[in-house]
């Protein structure tokens, strides 16, 4: 019987189609986030003193020279991305009055991990805000397996919450 | 055209200064004639100046669009920029006394282990693992009496969002250990005896397995590859961990199944239950051991600063040798505490029963202690165990062990 199990093992490789995890493409995130209406692209260059933020927030120097972010009113959206052990973990992000919003994984490209892309992990993160030490101000459950992938989503919520607080967006924030 | 007198010294005093005349002003004052054609001049040099900054700043942004490609394209090594090195280690110290009054004083470099991925495209995808065993190996075995190992090497293909298969050398889906098992990941300087001996960790084999994971948090996997050979005779009859091949010229006579379904829709919880089978489990027939059957089960639940873990597995191997070697049943469980007290330190008990075949396979341990990771990647780790044989007071042990682990 095994003998069959194998063959049946092997001829499913062939199906292989399309690779895993593009979940939201980030324009179409960012449509989503503003109505269809987004506002133009503005870009934030990490330099000087935040760039030393954002090192510390990532536990490495950032990877970008400058982010895109797209903001109106209060709230700003990011797509960033993050390693979790291998490949990094595209999330779209949106900060409202300096609280997380929304957070969605748009690419996922690890071989484990795959539960953060999941709405009952990352809705731990909505109205999550930053401390004076740049941390979360909760705790957000992680997932066996997953340390990885789970530590990337909290740094990337981290470093948006100090970014948002680094636009003209923040000005009206409670 | 009239200028009130206060209009025109402003006027004037803004001209001087911004056109840095003022220590060269003329003795005699300028006509409103001349301070309008200087003031149009000075807006063609606002303009022109304004145009510059506009065109540095494209510069910039250009430049900048270059260099983040350079950087995407060569975050990687190799040709491609697609080949992921990784790694860990850990290093132990144990100071431990038996039953029989013998201590145990050593430190080892147990596990020196180095990733290497390679990623093909962007469904398909090479896994490897090299690991080098308690400080290397030589011909002889002395002074280097470890081992070089390829515990894993093979290639995944992404069949949609959800199913991947793999072809290859994979870490078996069975336990909590098995397939993530690096320090940083786990407390206690040695891993828990039950997915050492009952469980075979690290436990890899060649073959075939497809995954796939549900949006309810749900996933599952199915493996055929090459099964144990357990010895039948010898001081290790029937013992599961010298039943490894190690897919070292791995007999294949009787492939073996492994099977997981895992639950971890709530976020801190694990829930998970793997079965593996193979129909000789000596891969020799008419030797009084057949079929053999492993039950794992599993929880894992993290709340804020808590972690509970539990686990029990258990074999059930046919034949009248092993039931003649008690070999016939072989299960173990452990239950763990931890709490952190903060982000970089944290502290643990463990309750581990084993009951294997051989007689120190047979006790009851009793784990604490505490890891505290200066660096989310590096831990360094202190533990106390008291192990309680079932039928062999020399067998007993008792002692600590100090560990540094790191990932990468």
């Amino acid at each position: 019987m095994s003998r069959w199990l194998y063959l049946f093992l092997v001829c499913l490789l062939p199906l292989t189609t399309h690779a895993r995890g593009t979940y939201q493409e980030p324009s179409a995130f960012i449509n989503d986030v503003f109505a269809e209406t987004p506002p133009t692209a503005k870009r934030l260059w990490l330099t000087g003193e935040l760039k030393k933020s954002a090192s510390a927030i990532l536990g490495h120097a950032p990877t970008s020279l400058r982010l895109r972010y797209w903001g109106r009113d209060a709230r700003t959206a990011w797509v960033l991305e993050e390693i979790g052990k291998e490949k990094p973990i595209t999330v779209g992000i949106v900060v409202n009055k300096n609280r997380i919003e929304r957070v969605k994984v748009l690419v996922f490209r690890e071989s484990r991990g795959w539960e953060v892309r999941h709405d009952f992990f990352t809705k731990q993160f909505i109205d999550a805000r930053l401390t004076a030490a740049r941390e979360l101000d909760r705790s957000i459950d992680g997932i066996s397996g997953a340390t990885l992938s789970v530590r990337a989503l909290k740094k990337l919520t981290r470093l948006s919450l100090h970014l948002h607080q680094q636009t003209p967006f923040a000005h009206d924030a409670p | 055209m009239k200028f009130r007198p206060i209009f025109n010294a402003s006027v004037l005093a803004t001209a001087l200064s911004i056109n840095g005349l003022a220590s060269a002003a003329p003795s005699k004052a300028p006509t409103v004639e001349e301070l309008w054609t200087i003031i149009q001049q000075q807006q063609k040099q606002i303009e022109r100046l304004s145009a510059k900054t506009r065109q540095n700043e494209e510069k910039v942004e250009a430049t900048g669009e270059i260099l983040e490609k350079q950087v995407a394209t060569s975050s990687g090594h190799g040709a491609s920029g697609k080949t992921t090195i990784g790694g860990y280690g850990e290093l132990h110290y144990n100071n431990l006394e038996q039953g029989d009054g013998e201590e145990i004083k050593e430190a080892d470099l147990h596990r020196f282990v180095l990733f290497f991925g390679h990623e093909f495209n962007e469904r398909t995808r090479l896994v490897t693992e090299l690991e080098v065993e308690h400080g290397g190996v030589e011909a002889d075995g002395s002074p280097l009496g470890g081992e070089v190992e390829v515990e894993q090497a093979y290639v995944e293909f992404d069949i949609n969002d959800t199913t991947s298969a793999k072809g290859g050398v994979f870490l078996l889906p069975v336990g909590i250990l098995n397939e993530t098992h690096e320090p940083p990941t786990f407390y206690g300087v040695e891993r828990n005896p039950v997915e050492n001996i009952i469980i075979p960790a690290t436990w890899w084999a060649g073959g075939a397995s497809v995954s796939t994971n549900f949006a309810n948090g749900i996933s599952a996997d199915f493996a055929l590859h090459t099964g144990l050979q357990v010895p039948t005779s010898g001081s290790s009859a029937f013992r599961i961990r010298s039943g490894r091949q190690k897919i070292s010229n791995a007999s294949a006579n009787d492939l073996a199944m492994t099977a997981r379904v895992k639950y971890t829709g709530i976020p801190g919880l694990e829930l998970s239950g793997s079965l593996h089978y193979q129909s000789d489990i000596s891969q020799t027939s008419g030797d009084g051991a057949d079929e053999a059957t492993l039950f794992e089960t599993h929880a894992v639940w993290n709340r804020g600063p808590f972690t509970a873990k539990a686990l029990f597995a258990s074999w059930d191997i046919d034949g009248d040798a092993a039931a003649a070697a008690d070999g016939d049943k072989q299960d173990g469980y452990y239950i763990e505490g931890a709490y952190k007290l903060n982000k970089d330190f944290g502290i643990f008990a463990r309750y581990n029963n084993v009951d294997g075949v051989r007689v120190q396979d047979e006790f009851k341990q009793v784990d604490v202690g505490f890891n505290w990771w200066p660096n989310e990647d590096v831990v360094i780790k202190v533990d106390y165990m008291d192990r309680e044989n079932d039928n062999d007071s020399d067998r007993d042990v008792d002692g600590f062990n100090v560990g540094i682990g790191y990932q990468f």
